[in-house]
């Protein structure tokens, strides 16, 4: 088994990319990544992990592995798509991560992309609903905002909050978005705003709510022999996990507790040697605040019902104890469906090679990742270590 | 169309059939396959009594395709009496009028219509009891 590594990341801005295919967007993508790389030759891509939820309905296209290989002039690669709704970019970087550490590869690509502009609201809310358990929640037009609303309000009853308590992350994601250059929203917001937003799916309301946006983003993962011919500081993947729960949200013994994201992370972390508290840096499902306080209790950063309040005390700065959303998170980087986990580690690879500028988190050398398909139904997490040589 | 896959579901759908564990005495719902480690009749069916109280509720706005007719509408998780959480629409209900605590009981409404071609869905709902 060798030590692995990702040498290139790069990503398109998030935004309604009207003008732009699927193909152009992953192009875009990885030859941002391979930029990074000048020395690296692209004949040694041993594999191609294409990450995607939605391409069959939103993007009219399935068998994205070969598809996308080709656009991005990767024929004949082996390529596969990975789908685990919106954790399939964390899954597919899992699956990457395994094949170059068997040594069936030396280098692989990581390529998480999405469409969903080509159509309307209606069939996008229809297709991330498809995350639901079908004859459970999706035929009674219960949506994933839905559930997230449904966990909201009795995180809010049980702990005995007002809505408000949950500001504090959008108004983080759109603090950190504002100096990020590729993200969909470049605006702060106010707690006040939050309070007099309209309702999408109450209690959650607009400013709470992500919004999905077209983009891709790529990683290259290589064997540490691979890495260590190249000059620069060195990232290493030095764990992922991936943890899965019962898909009908109703059915888990205790709804408020997202057992695939703490066991995801206690795994990969267990593999990296690392503990909780070792991390710096960190990327989470955040579309909306309610998302991101269930991690951070559920893999144990906070008690149960104080997330929230830690996180009005400054805790999900830059400055803070958990640092999240660097670079505007979900809520306002954007919500890129089944590309997001991969966004995430573009974020991460930028804070542990210190050059993630206004948001840059002073000193860190290790982060996590973690990404939810549906409601915490699969979770992938994957932790970073920054290497000096 | 997919008329065999509503046809499938009917016995949860319209009478709100779960299951009981003959050991543990456990109920569930809906009603599931039998798992490694159990028999054909781990599980056998039960009918649940459609009463039950709002474990969490919200109303959407923003709905996927095939149910914007019915927007804006109530869904709730409703712990049932038997023990089972559902999650399920509200009928017969304004928003002001919802609680968590507050008892609700199953009636059977139109869940979606799926077109010129197609069914109309009919199954469970929950509205506050009258009483």
């Amino acid at each position: 088994m060798t030590n692995v590594y990702i040498i290139g990341a790069g990503a398109t801005p998030v935004a309604e990319h009207y003008g732009r295919s699927l193909a152009d967007l992953a192009s875009e993508a990885v030859r941002a990544a391979f930029a990074q790389v000048p020395g690296l030759d692209a004949t040694r891509v041993g594999a191609v992990y294409v990450a995607n939820a939605l391409g069959e309905i939103m993007a009219s296209q399935s068998q994205l592995g070969a598809y996308l290989a080709t656009a991005v002039g990767l024929a004949g690669v082996p390529a596969l798509r990975i789908e685990a709704a919106g954790a399939s970019g964390g899954a597919a970087l899992h699956q990457a991560a395994q094949a170059v550490a068997s040594g069936s590869c030396d280098v692989a690509v990581v390529l998480g992309a999405e469409k969903v502009t080509d159509r309307l609201d209606g069939a996008l809310e229809a297709a991330l609903a498809l995350a639901t358990d079908a004859e459970a929640e999706g035929i009674h037009g219960i949506t994933l905002t839905a559930q997230w609303a449904l966990l909201m309000r009795r995180y809010l009853f049980e702990h005995g909050y007002a809505p408000e308590v949950f500001a504090p992350f959008p108004v983080n994601a759109h603090a950190n978005a504002a100096k990020n250059p590729q993200a969909l929203y470049r605006f702060g917001i106010s707690a006040d705003k939050y309070r007099k937003a309209g309702q999408i799916a109450s209690p959650l309301n607009m400013l709470d709510c992500s919004s999905v946006a077209d983009g891709a983003a790529a990683l290259i993962i290589a064997s540490e022999r691979i890495a260590r011919e190249l000059s620069g500081p060195l990232v290493r993947l030095a764990g992922t996990a991936i943890g899965s729960d019962i898909t009908a949200l109703a059915a888990r013994p205790d709804p408020l507790d997202l057992a695939a994201s703490r066991a995801s992370a206690h795994v990969a972390l267990g593999r990296a040697h690392l503990g909780i508290g070792d991390v710096q840096v960190l990327e989470l499902s955040d579309p909306h605040g309610i998302t991101a306080a269930l991690a951070l209790e559920s893999i144990g950063f906070y008690e149960r019902g104080t997330a929230p309040r830690h996180a009005a005390d400054g805790a999900i700065a830059p400055s803070g104890r958990t640092p999240l959303a660097t670079a505007g998170g979900y809520k306002a980087r954007g919500d890129i469906a089944g590309a997001s986990g991969v966004y995430q580690v573009v974020e991460l690879v930028r804070q542990l090679k210190g050059v993630a500028g206004p948001t840059q988190v002073p000193g860190a050398r290790v982060a996590l990742a973690q990404c939810l398909g549906g409601v915490g139904v699969t979770a992938a997490t994957s932790v970073l270590v920054a290497e000096s040589l | 169309m997919e008329i065999a896959r509503h046809w499938r579901g009917r016995a949860a759908r319209y009478r709100l059939e779960g299951q009981r564990n003959r050991t543990s005495g456990t109920v569930r719902f809906p009603p599931q396959s039998t798992a490694l480690g159990e028999e054909a009749d781990t599980w056998e069916p039960v009918a649940l009594s459609g009463r039950g109280e709002i474990y969490s509720f919200s109303v959407l706005r923003q709905v996927p395709d095939g149910y914007e007719g019915m927007a804006p509408y109530p869904v709730a998780m409703v712990r049932l009496v038997e023990g089972p959480l559902v999650t399920a629409q509200l009928t017969d209900c304004a928003e002001g009028d919802l609680s968590i605590g507050l008892p609700v009981e199953m009636v059977t409404r139109k869940l979606v219509d799926t077109g010129e071609d197609g069914v109309l869905v009919y199954g469970y709902k929950f509205r506050p009891v009258v009483s």
